[in-house]
């Protein structure tokens, strides 16, 4: 059977490691949506003192090289401080499967992007962000360019789908260009303030649509 | 371990009966039809073109003449499409429907930047035309309607007749591409009132690299690839005799009880599907379908990993997830039936042949169940609580 993927990624397909959700997870993140085809969700306890992964699970919904990768990083991740973890890369987690094809690094990268953003979430949540930057409009437009659109597979800002962000003391608005009822609007919405309200001095997040 | 293969709407298995009759056409009489004043290996194949030819027209209900063989219907419809404005110089727009296959989508799309305007006719949530939209979209200077018969994904049939009482009354040119019906639906050009009809013999177990253009008598078209004057001067290029001789092989090979056992097939994995595995949807119209597609999108669950798991268990299938297909988008049939990219990515299309059967059916089900249970359970996404 000659298929585009190594035999290591069709192990991690068939047999995925560390699949599930954390209750009461230390920290957590969702990556993608269903709308955009993939989407990573990952779970980790972390070690008050060590600050080591003490445990960590994955769920997915997507392709083969998408749930093999969310198989490998949680694996590579497990017992690994969090500074360690932060730095599993795409590649490290794509040498580690036998290689991937190139075209499916959109899917796969969901579970590296899942793995820091679980991470950072935890940061966030026991105020441990290092250089507490104060948040400002080039901080939101790079987090909103991991809230995919879902008509393209592509990030909102890069679709052109935000027409205005504004920042006025703890409070962020969104102003996207796109009627408010369309039928991504609340999928849209929910992703962006999830992303947006574990910013360290933000409060209140809005979004509003254009119409 | 026996493949099961449920692609027959991607390619099907060819039949001995069809390579049989092609052999002599290969290592006997191999020539291309010279005049008719030429050598006799030549005028044979000269008559076997012309028989093959008359035994695919009978089909259709059309005349030998009007049947022009083509590579395939990727040909056929850009033929069909850039032929007709070939020759129509004054006029400059087309009306297609939103689900055509690429093969015309990507045509007009390319005329869009030559400067042809293109109207899109949207389809209802089973994939029926929208007729309102069609009459509304009618211009003086409208060239040609081009609407398939059949849908390649969703199965949905199109009422072809409907369509043409409408176009024909405004005097402009219908085409439609029947690749996905022909055979399998009784088919009249005439009854339908049809100007260009689009067909393959990929889809009935003949060979591959054959299809052909039904020309009525007396449409405007111009060939548009240059070269000799084979199939009476509409498209050039020496002919392909043992292709042509499968074709027509294939044509006599299908009968009626096969559709009505395709039929069955259908209607057996729709209803244990629907029945047995929770959260699944039909894609497609639930009676006007072709009698050998099944569509149906499993919610929760993304279609390259379902397909990548019934292929480790011999099951070949197809889905329209932007996953498995090559530009990395959604299906743009299920999004055009109104579906979100979800839908679209959990579909799975199942498309019977002549060597199928029904214990296959049983097998995948079987497959299936386990499947759907795996992924579902790695799947972030649930069912929400009632």
């Amino acid at each position: 059977m000659s298929l585009p993927y190594s035999e290591k990624v069709i192990e991690h397909f068939k047999h995925p490691r560390n699949v599930g959700k954390i209750d009461n997870p230390d920290g957590k993140a969702i990556e993608g949506s269903a709308a955009c085809g993939d989407m990573v969700a990952v779970y980790i306890k972390v070690d008050k003192d060590s600050k080591r992964i003490e445990n960590i699970k994955f769920q997915s919904y997507g392709c083969a090289s998408n749930i093999a990768t969310g198989s490998i990083v949680t694996e590579l991740a497990k017992g690994k401080t969090i500074d360690e973890a932060k730095d599993i890369s795409w590649q490290q987690a794509a040498d580690e499967l036998g290689g991937l094809p190139p075209i499916k690094q959109h899917c796969s990268v969901l579970a590296v992007d899942g793995l820091r953003a679980a991470i950072n979430n935890y940061e966030e949540k026991n105020g441990l962000i290092k250089n507490k930057k104060a948040t400002t409009i080039e901080i939101i437009n790079k987090r909103l360019k991991h809230v995919m659109n879902p008509i393209t597979g592509l990030d909102v800002v890069k679709t052109n789908l935000i027409k205005k962000v504004e920042l006025i003391n703890k409070e962020i608005i969104v102003i996207m260009d796109i009627p408010s009822n369309h039928q991504f609007a609340n999928s849209l919405k929910e992703d962006i303030v999830e992303k947006l309200e574990a910013l360290w001095d933000i409060e209140r997040v809005k979004v509003e649509f254009t119409e | 371990m026996d493949k099961i293969y449920f692609d027959n709407s991607s390619s099907t298995r060819m039949d001995e009966r069809v390579l049989a009759e092609m052999e002599p056409y290969l290592f006997d009489s191999y020539a291309t039809p010279t005049s008719d004043f030429g050598y006799s290996m030549g005028t044979d194949a000269k008559d076997a073109l012309r028989i093959s030819r008359e035994t695919i027209a009978k089909s259709i209900n059309a005349l030998t003449k009007e049947i022009v063989f083509t590579s395939g219907f990727t040909e056929s419809n850009n033929l069909a499409i850039k032929g007709i404005l070939k020759k129509l110089k004054n006029k400059k727009h087309i009306i297609i429907s939103t689900i055509e296959d690429f093969s015309i989508l990507n045509t007009v799309k390319m005329l869009e930047k030559d400067g042809y305007k293109v109207t899109y006719i949207g389809v209802d949530e089973y994939g029926l035309l929208n007729i309102n939209e069609l009459k509304n979209a009618l211009r003086d200077d409208t060239a040609i309607v081009s609407i398939q018969t059949a849908n390649q994904e969703i199965g949905t049939l199109q009422n072809i007749k409907e369509i043409a009482e409408i176009v024909k009354k405004k005097n402009i040119l219908l085409h439609t591409d029947a690749t996905h019906a022909f055979m399998r639906i009784p088919i009249n050009v005439k009854e339908w009132n049809l100007d260009l009809m689009t067909i393959d013999a990929y889809t009935i177990h003949g060979p591959r690299g054959i299809g052909a253009l039904y020309i009525k008598k007396g449409t405007p078209i111009k060939k548009i690839m240059d070269g000799g004057y084979q199939e009476f001067d509409k498209r050039a290029g020496p002919e392909n005799i043992p292709s042509a001789v499968g074709f027509a092989k294939a044509v006599k090979l299908v009968t009626k009880d096969e559709n009505i056992e395709l039929e069955k097939m259908r209607d057996y994995i729709i209803k244990r599907i629907i029945n047995e595995i929770p959260d699944t949807i039909i894609n497609g119209h639930p009676t006007k379908r072709i009698p050998h597609n099944a569509n149906i999108t499993f919610h929760y669950v993304e279609g390259e990993s379902i397909t990548l798991h019934l292929d480790m268990r011999g099951i070949a299938v197809s889905t329209g997830s932007a996953c498995f297909s090559k530009s990395l988008e959604a299906s743009h049939v299920i999004l055009g039936i109104g579906g979100d990219h979800e839908r679209a990515h959990g579909s799975v299309r199942f498309t019977f042949g002549r060597f199928n059967t029904k214990k296959e059916i049983d097998e995948t089900v079987l497959a299936l169940k386990e499947i759907i249970e795996i992924l579902r359970k790695i799947s972030p996404i649930k069912k929400a609580e009632a």
